[in-house]
């Protein structure tokens, strides 16, 4: 058996391009894969994916394997394991990246499990351990109130990363790279779960993750017309709306504003706290705002631990003044 | 339909985050004192999807539950929301796994129930957050997994699923046997009814060792691990936040809009 080497990145595709989190990811699988002096690889999946490995090799890999069929139009977690498998029985990495997505949270552990190895999802943090070689995989637990370093013994090395939390190389069309076609060699009996129709999440105005300024709201905004002042505002600021869990629980926004472990993860500019407690699951999900202003009636919440600017009190009193004022402010 | 759910007992997730504490040199998480263990919330949400199915076409629903010194109290709220039995896989050698151990014991144990068309897991667990158990056991049995899921229909040896993704929401069929993870998106847990309380309180578990499932020390618990923990630790906050004032709520929220401006955040 070929010896375990290099970093290879499973690249996510989104309307035709490589997707963020694949730029993000072949950021940090560079470091990595030079920190070992070893070679960074690529692999897209997909349909009409051949033309994008130019675009993975400016990023940043030495090598992109492609596997381009039909069949892998949509994500399947049967077709996708198969051919994932195929291409790492012909790389034979060390460790094997993918983001922190619907895709990459499904495949990554069905994949660890069937190459007998482990994977460490939703990382935050990866480094290889100078003495050991081994990859150093910090993830949050406990809901994101403690931190876990953890490594694996076995090849390839699994781990999925969170958005945001990379940095993308700057895009070099120079670059060279080799590029190594792969057969999908799929048996489509043996697609055991079939993706019959997507159902997009309807977005009116800016998405959640794509904003720079993000208003939320938490249990404390108490009704669907609490959560209408809040649109108020971020439509205001060109920005988007978004929850802790139990507003969505109840209701009072739609399940996607969820913002957290469990949902979605944001790093605006500015994120606007308001009658929300901050608990680590929440945190979870906003932590790389680059400034945090927190509105909550109880001075000892654990968000004023995390705002760089905050206000005790009623938001109910204190937002329509706040909103009020920010509007004549951006208007003069 | 017999359905299997996988559950466990965490430490209350809820908890204040003040109370959660690490011993830093056995890299453990310090139980909170004076604070009940729970049921994974993320479990619960697996139970409430057996009993949906059950509600909609009947069938039995078995939870399983992996650890060491389980509270019955706790343990048995499964049955109590409205399961038909409880399998306790209870026994120190369970203790210190990972995904790997765990799901392995799982699957062994799910192996020697032997009847099962749909298995629910939780999405993850919120003490370890892993997100792997499901996807493991549906390895090692062989079974077609989707995870995120929202919504189940069975029929005809199929189910028609939904599965939360980042864009919305996809439908698919599978074929059964299946294992599904749920996602929140499925609807609050039923509360126990007091008839199932009582129900409940009559109810024994039946206790599974090591041996009874077919499993040997090196493949479960901290034996069967494949991976190493190297360190656990509290992030530091710094917690240097500016608070904004005024005579009222009303005239703070002007001047904390004021401040925005006048640092140019806005």
């Amino acid at each position: 058996m070929a010896e375990n080497k290099g970093v290879l990145i499973f690249c996510e595709t989104k309307e035709g391009k490589l997707a963020v989190i694949a730029t993000e990811l072949l950021g940090c699988g560079r470091k990595l894969a030079d920190d070992l002096g070893q070679e960074l690889s690529a692999v897209l999946v997909g349909s009409g994916v051949s033309e994008l490995a130019k675009e993975a090799t400016a990023c940043g890999a030495d090598k992109v394997y492609v596997v381009d069929d039909a069949q892998l139009k949509d994500y399947q977690t049967d077709a996708y394991l198969a051919v994932m498998e195929k291409v790492i029985g012909q790389a034979v990495p060390q460790i094997l990246l993918l983001g922190q997505t619907s895709i990459g949270r499904d495949l990554a552990p069905a994949l660890a499990f069937r190459l007998k190895t482990a994977a460490a999802l939703g990382c935050l943090e990866l480094a290889i351990d100078p003495s050991s070689k081994k990859l150093l995989q910090t993830k949050p637990v406990y809901g994101g109130n403690a931190l876990a370093v953890f490594t694996t013994d076995s090849f390839p090395q699994i781990a999925t990363v969170r958005a945001k939390t990379m940095t993308p190389l700057e895009p070099d069309p120079s670059r060279k790279g080799e590029v190594v076609k792969v057969e999908a060699g799929l048996d489509p009996s043996a697609i055991r779960a079939k993706v019959l129709e997507k159902v997009p999440e309807k977005v009116e105005g800016i998405k959640l993750e794509d904003a720079d300024v993000v208003v939320c709201g938490g249990r404390g905004i108490g009704s669907t017309e609490g959560f209408a002042q809040l649109e108020e505002l971020a439509k205001m600021l060109k920005g988007a709306v978004g929850a802790t869990r139990p507003p969505c629980d109840n209701e009072w926004v739609a399940a996607g504003a969820q913002i957290g472990l469990t949902g979605k993860i944001v790093a605006p500019e500015l994120y606007i706290a308001i009658a929300l407690s901050g608990s680590s699951q929440h945190m979870s999900g906003c932590s790389g705002s680059k400034t945090i202003v927190a509105i909550n009636k109880d001075p000892e919440a654990n968000i004023f631990r995390e705002a760089r600017f905050g206000l005790v009190g009623d938001w109910k009193k204190a937002l329509p003044a706040f909103t009020e004022k920010l509007k004549e402010l951006l208007a003069s | 339909m017999n359905m299997i759910v996988c559950i466990k007992q965490v430490i209350d997730p809820e908890a204040p985050p003040a109370s959660f504490k690490i011993d830093a040199a056995g890299n453990k998480v310090v139980p909170p004192q004076g604070v009940s263990p729970v049921i994974d919330p993320y479990a619960e949400y697996g139970v409430e999807a057996a009993l949906k199915v059950k509600d909609a076409q009947g069938g039995k629903v078995t939870a399983v539950s992996l650890g060491t010194n389980q509270l019955r109290d706790i343990v048995k709220k499964p049955l109590a929301m409205g399961a038909d039995e409880l399998i306790l896989l209870e026994d120190e050698a369970f203790d210190g796994g990972d995904s790997w151990s765990t799901a392995y014991a799982l699957a062994m144990a799910i192996k020697k129930i032997g009847e099962y068309d749909i298995i629910f897991c939780g999405r993850e667990a919120s003490d370890w957050n892993a997100g792997q158990v499901g996807s493991g056991i549906a390895e090692i049995l062989g079974l077609p997994s989707v995870t995120l899921v929202k919504k189940i229909e069975p029929a005809g040896g199929k189910a028609k699923l939904e599965r939360v993704t980042d864009e919305g929401y996809e439908v698919l069929e599978v074929s059964l046997p299946c294992l599904i993870t749920v996602s929140n998106e499925i609807g609050e847990p039923r509360y126990p009814t007091i008839k199932g309380i009582m129900g409940a309180k009559k109810k024994e578990p039946v206790v599974w060792k090591p041996a009874d499932i077919g499993v040997e020390a090196s493949q479960i618990g901290a034996g069967g691990r494949h991976t190493k923990l190297q360190k656990l630790f509290q992030p530091v906050r710094e917690g240097k936040c500016e608070m904004v004032e005024g005579e009222s709520p009303e005239e703070a929220g002007a001047n904390l809009a004021a401040k925005l401006r006048e640092v140019k955040v806005l």
